[in-house]
């Protein structure tokens, strides 16, 4: 077993933790404790998305603002997006506002753990209790083991993560579900109490726990769910203010689960669908904006004819298939392009200015982008670009030369990496734009023809020759 | 040649009237000046409508010859077609990001494992440069165009300007009707059409423009013997060298057409000047393309020119002789005597180089050119090629339809007007008809001759048609003396007798004329869109619901090779696939259809024929990582691997006896059922193509292991593969990638040797 080094290297750092944890002492950590935690670990596809609810109490004097959420150096890099929300009112009229998470450190926290601080509403006074939600979502987590399976194996992986929650805090009672797809499960770490029913494992429930406390687990288990990565994914929104918006999006798709090994019979795949590449995928469903219209789906040697297009009034669906069935560790790469009517899309805000509405993120479901880029190129001779994302992203402008362009089309880029579904949500880029730069290329392609028949006519008229007649 | 117009002018046009000058006494009178004015203004412009007229058609025609080869793009996708366009694409792309020296100094490694290929040494770099260069304008312009759209368009635009071409070169000719109906016709000719549709991005594409622009340059100068033309006509072959191999018809054509013309009596000052300058001047051009090199003083293919070219100093020292001497008897000496000594001493050099081996002989196409038989029996690797067959009756009416029948007329028309420029229409005619019938693809060189004779004589025919029709209806309404005269100057070309019947046959016969014109329009439309407009990579067919079923099997192989393979693999399949799997698939080849090096092909073609473990070994040998077969069992698609086999065996028997042809035969019949030959059922290629396919049922009511394309039951259904895996097979089947296992770690038990049957 090859795991069973990293098992304690785990365990090792977690007993340094604990150790660790008793020296910090630090007075608003200590006056925070978590009356309940409960935390459901969502494994069905490969996105790893972590449910949270921690019942905060403040017993020191001063009220807090803030909690803190940790992590441990091996999800940290690890993770997508982390999100919190207060919940107010009883079950049936459960609410949740959102609350702002910004990533922060402690000064004498144990190394590599990373700490992500939720703002609370209104600071919790002494003696009161809040109920927070958390959600993070985990990329790349699930380990594939064994690393390469042939075409009539089934896909299993590892998962790592501890039993008990990272946290500052003391936790007074705390419990974890994991979720699993299917009830295959090869093998998972018993930290009693644990107990298995069906397709959940529940770790818990433990009793107070100390700051830092950590107890490694695994479980193995199948799954089966298509592995879709996106490497690498350019978003390319062109904004034509004669009434359209072309998209064009370049994909290089991976699947990253356990690796194809040895033979791909077309036979097998073809005859006994359900035991031969359970893991492969051949299909991917993109969710487009309504009123799509010219949409393509190439790839660099020309198109791909294995797409079929849903449109409705709400949503248009795209369902493509890659030139052949994605087995572990092969690649695809495509383009998806198609354009948008401009009105869905465009608005003059209060000041005059031009904004652009649009959705970031991947429009594949399911997929994780591991580099994001989004490219907003905008009209000739506009000015004072500026985007508003409601996560860091990086940014830089660009020139791009289009068709008859002369000055060049100032580009915002918005650049991030590990992109999951929950990014998914709208970005606003403002713009100046003054409309008679609109009709600079008809004028140029006018005046262009005008020149030519002036130069035909003028030829037509002119006697060039040096004879005399 | 002057361009005589179509319509003859009723009146000889008066001299402009100046308007203003001319004072109106009062507004009636000033009114009726006005309109007669505008009147004799309209009657004016007569010559210029004509031009209008003329202008307008030569327009329709370019537009028409454009979009008529759009079929492929509007019914596929804007593609490259075929085999050879995916290299020309491939090195247009590398052109285009590297620059012109990298393209020129481009060693590639990539093709012809291990020898690699000097591709800027070994290419016509013509379209190339061409296509860049339209892109990079393009690109100038700021037109955001991807290069495979130019590509693909190339040969469309290239077809378009050709027509243009042909309607100068018909107006050289004959007359500027003539043009433009050979202009019409070119435009819309199949056998043009088959090598210029969109997308169809090959050196014939450009060549055919390149080849009909020499020749009316040519002419043109050869009318004229103007320095000017002739430079002109010397970069117009300089671009055909560097477009296409087939400039070896024009250096072979021309000295020809000047020796005609030298027997013929027809010397003059025009033609040695025009000769001359486009020979010297285009021999210099050609030999800075790397390919072509020195061949021009080199090879035997262009010692005819070279022999033309001094004969014509000969002719024209004799003449100054003659000319200098009075004397007939010495000079009757003198030439006797020149005579000899020049052709000793041109037979003697081109004895001393042939033996030298200074001018090479004749290649083996060369040959196979002059003699059909050739290539059958000793270069199996050309007689491969289905574009090198010999022509069948049927593709020559698919490709020319009427065009056949005009032919003949139009050369009768040319011999009954024979000029300078009609002697050369007609013996191009002749040649490149010849050469057409002998090779399928050279259709293609004979096309524009056919259309420029079949407009002769369309043309010719109409006049003298439409000025019999006119005559009478004239003689008719008026009966004046001008009439006659008109007709006269119209009639020129016509024939004298007046027809039998007079003007309903005429009528009657070009309602005909019009009637097979119109023929000629549809079926070249037909023929477009049913032959020529489908890209060969993707195959399509009707289902059984009668809906269009798409087989994109190939472009799936190369995409899973270029994604799913190590950058370095090297992939062994028959040469066809060569350039579509380096330029597709990214990957490197063992042979390609560049097929320069005939053992490399036999190697491979010896391996296919071999049983399984004299394939490793020759595999092996050559570091081949994946084999590619090309499969049609399970689609019905003919053209594939198997039904190539016995080429393989023929061209890998060619180099290697080992590998006898009979051995795959069963009585001389080709098999692959139960009674196929045992060789056959363990030759590699077998295997590969039937690996697990006996598990397959095919078609309803068919034993598992059906093979469609030939309609039997395979007589091997349980192949097992020892050194080979199946890497990846298309969902159609029709292209199997096979992953050569490297050789296991402990050597196998030596086996007893095997009973051959």
């Amino acid at each position: 077993m090859e795991d069973l080094p990293k098992l304690r290297v785990a365990l090792v750092f977690s007993i340094l933790l604990i150790f660790l944890s008793s020296s910090i002492s630090s007075s608003s950590l200590q006056d925070i404790q978590i009356v309940n935690a409960e935390r459901r670990i969502d494994l069905s596809s490969h996105i790893i998305r972590v449910y949270l609810t921690l019942k905060v109490e403040n017993t020191g004097a001063s009220p807090a603002s803030e909690i803190l959420v940790a992590f441990p150096p091996t999800q940290v890099e690890n993770i997508a997006t982390v999100k919190g929300a207060a919940t107010a009112g009883k079950r049936k009229k459960k609410t949740y506002v959102p609350l702002t998470v910004t990533p922060t450190t402690l000064p004498d926290a144990p190394d590599g753990v990373q700490f992500y601080s939720v703002a609370l509403l209104n600071p919790l006074k002494s003696g009161e209790t809040v109920t927070v939600e958390v959600l993070y979502v985990l990329t790349r987590s699930l380990e594939p083991f064994p690393e390469e399976i042939s075409q009539s194996e089934p896909q299993l992986v590892y998962f790592r993560d501890s039993a008990i929650i990272l946290s500052p805090y003391h936790v007074k009672e705390q419990t974890t579900f994991v979720k699993i797809p299917s009830n295959k499960v090869e093998s998972f770490t018993r930290v009693e109490p644990t107990n298995r029913a069906g397709t959940e494992i529940k770790y818990g429930q433990y009793d107070n726990r100390t700051p830092y406390s950590y107890s490694p687990i695994l479980v193995h288990f199948e799954n089966n769910s298509p592995f879709s990565v996106v490497e690498e994914l350019v978003r390319e929104v062109e904004i034509s203010h004669w009434g359209s918006l072309q998209i064009t999006e370049h994909y290089t798709l991976a699947h990253a689960g356990a690796r194809h090994k040895g033979v791909f019979s077309r036979v097998e795949y073809q005859s006994r669908p359900s035991i031969s590449g359970v893991s492969s995928f051949k299909q991917l469903l993109a969710r487009l904006p309504p009123r799509v219209h010219s949409v393509y789906y190439r790839d660099g040697i020309g198109n791909i004819s294995t797409s079929h297009l849903r449109t409705s009034n709400s949503k248009s669906e795209l369902e493509i298939e890659p030139r052949y069935p994605l087995f572990g560790g092969w690649k695809a790469t495509f383009v998806i392009g198609y354009g948008l009517p401009l009105e869905d899309f465009l608005f003059e805000s209060a000041d005059g200015k031009r904004y652009l509405n649009f959705t970031f993120g991947c429009p594949l479901v399911n997929t994780v982008v591991d580099k994001f880029t989004m490219k907003v190129v905008l009209p000739e001779g506009s000015k004072d670009p500026s985007a508003v994302v409601s996560f860091p992203v990086e940014q830089h402008l660009e020139t791009s030369y289009s068709y008859l362009d002369v000055v060049g089309r100032t580009v915002v880029v918005l650049e991030k990496k590990n992109v999951v579904p929950e990014h998914g949500i709208p970005f606003q880029v403002y713009y100046n734009f003054n409309p008679i730069f609109m009709l600079a290329e008809p004028f140029m392609l006018v005046s262009v023809f005008f020149l030519f028949f002036v130069a035909c006519v003028t030829y037509l008229h002119m006697d060039i020759s040096i004879r005399k007649s | 040649m002057g361009g005589s117009t179509n319509q003859p002018s009723p009146a000889p046009a008066p001299a402009p009237a100046p308007a203003p000058s001319a004072p109106a006494p009062n507004v009636d009178t000033g009114e009726s000046m006005f309109s007669s004015l505008s009147l004799k203004n309209m009657k004016l412009k007569t010559k210029q409508q004509e031009v209008l007229i003329r202008v307008s058609i030569l327009g329709l025609v370019y537009i028409l010859a454009f979009i008529t080869r759009l079929f492929s793009v509007l019914r596929y996708e804007s593609m490259i077609h075929e085999f050879d366009p995916y290299f020309n694409y491939r090195t247009t792309l590398y052109l285009t990001e590297k620059g012109f020296y990298e393209f020129w100094n481009w060693f590639d490694s990539e093709s012809w494992y291990p020898l690699g290929r000097i591709i800027g040494g070994t290419l016509y770099p013509g379209l190339m440069v061409t296509a860049s260069l339209i892109y990079w304008t393009l690109r100038f312009l700021r037109f955001a165009v991807h290069i495979r759209e130019v590509c693909v368009l190339t040969a469309p635009f290239f077809a378009s300007n050709t027509t243009i071409v042909a309607y100068f070169f018909g107006k050289e000719i004959w007359d500027s009707g003539a043009g433009l109906v050979a202009a019409a016709l070119i435009a819309i000719c199949p056998g043009y059409i088959s090598r210029s549709v969109a997308g169809s991005y090959d050196n014939e594409g450009v060549a055919i423009f390149a080849l009909v622009l020499t020749f009316y340059l040519f002419v043109k100068a050869v009318n004229t013997g103007s320095l000017s033309w002739s430079l002109a006509s010397a970069f117009g072959y300089f671009y055909m060298v560097s477009a296409w191999g087939g400039y070896v018809f024009i250096i072979n054509l021309i000295p020809l057409y000047v020796l005609v013309l030298l027997i013929t009596g027809r010397f003059s000052m025009r033609l040695y000047i025009a000769y001359n300058c486009m020979y010297v001047l285009g021999s210099l051009l050609a030999m800075q393309i790397q390919f072509v090199g020195f061949q021009h003083v080199q090879s035997g293919e262009h010692m005819a020119a070279m022999g033309v070219f001094f004969l014509m100093q000969v002719v024209y020292f004799l003449g100054w002789v003659k000319h200098l001497l009075r004397d007939t008897k010495l000079f009757q000496f003198f030439l006797r005597f020149t005579v000899t000594c020049s052709i000793g001493v041109g037979a003697l050099a081109l004895g001393a180089g042939m033996a030298s081996g200074y001018i090479s002989p004749w290649t083996g196409r060369f040959y196979s050119l002059l003699d059909p038989t050739y290539a059958k029996d000793f270069i199996p690797i050309i007689a491969s090629v289905s574009e090198h067959q010999p022509t069948a009756w049927s593709s020559f009416m698919f490709d020319f339809h009427i065009l056949l029948i005009l032919f003949p007329a139009g050369l009768y028309f040319c011999f009954k007007k024979l000029s300078d420029t009609t002697i050369f229409i007609v013996m191009y005619g002749l040649t490149s008809m010849y050469f057409a019938s002998v090779m399928v693809r050279l259709i293609l060189v004979a096309t524009p001759a056919m259309c420029l004779i079949s407009a002769i004589a369309v043309s010719a025919t109409i006049k003298n048609l439409t000025s019999l029709i006119r005559t009478k209806s004239r003689s008719l309404l008026s009966g004046s003396g001008k009439t006659s005269g008109s007709t006269k100057g119209s009639s020129k070309n016509s024939l004298d007798q007046s027809p039998p019947f007079g003007k309903n046959v005429a009528i009657a016969l070009l309602v005909g004329a019009f009637y097979l014109l119109s023929r000629y329009a549809i079926h070249c439309t037909w023929v477009t869109s049913e032959a020529y407009s489908s890209p060969s990579i993707v195959l399509a067919a009707r289902g059984a619901n009668g809906g269009r079923v798409i087989f994109d099997d190939y472009r799936e192989a190369y995409f899973w090779l270029r994604q799913n393979t190590p950058p370095d693999a090297k992939v062994m399949s028959w040469w066809d696939y060569g350039y579509q799997i380096t330029a597709m698939g990214n990957r490197t080849v063992i042979v390609d259809n560049n097929t320069w090096n005939n053992t490399h092909i036999a190697t491979v073609g010896r391996a296919m024929a071999s049983e399984e473990d004299e394939a490793y070994e020759i595999m092996r040998s050559l570091d081949v990582d994946y084999v590619l077969v090309v499969f049609g069992g399970v689609t019905g698609y003919s053209s594939d691997d198997i039904n190539k086999f016995l080429w393989m065996v023929r061209i890998g028997g060619g180099v290697y006896p080992v590998i006898k042809e009979p051995d795959y035969l069963v009585n001389g019949e080709y098999r692959i059922d139960q009674g196929a030959a045992p060789k056959m059922l363990n030759s590699l290629m077998y295997k590969l193509c039937y690996y697990r396919f006996g598990e397959l049922t095919t078609e309803y009511g068919k034993p598992p292991g059906y093979d469609r394309a030939r309609g039997v039951e395979i007589g091997n259904k349980d192949v097992q593969l020892e050194h080979l895996e199946e890497a990846f097979t298309t969902s159609n089947w029709i292209v199997r990638i096979y992953k050569v296992k490297p050789p296991s770690n402990r050597p196998k038990v030596i086996k007893p040797p095997r009973n051959r049957l």
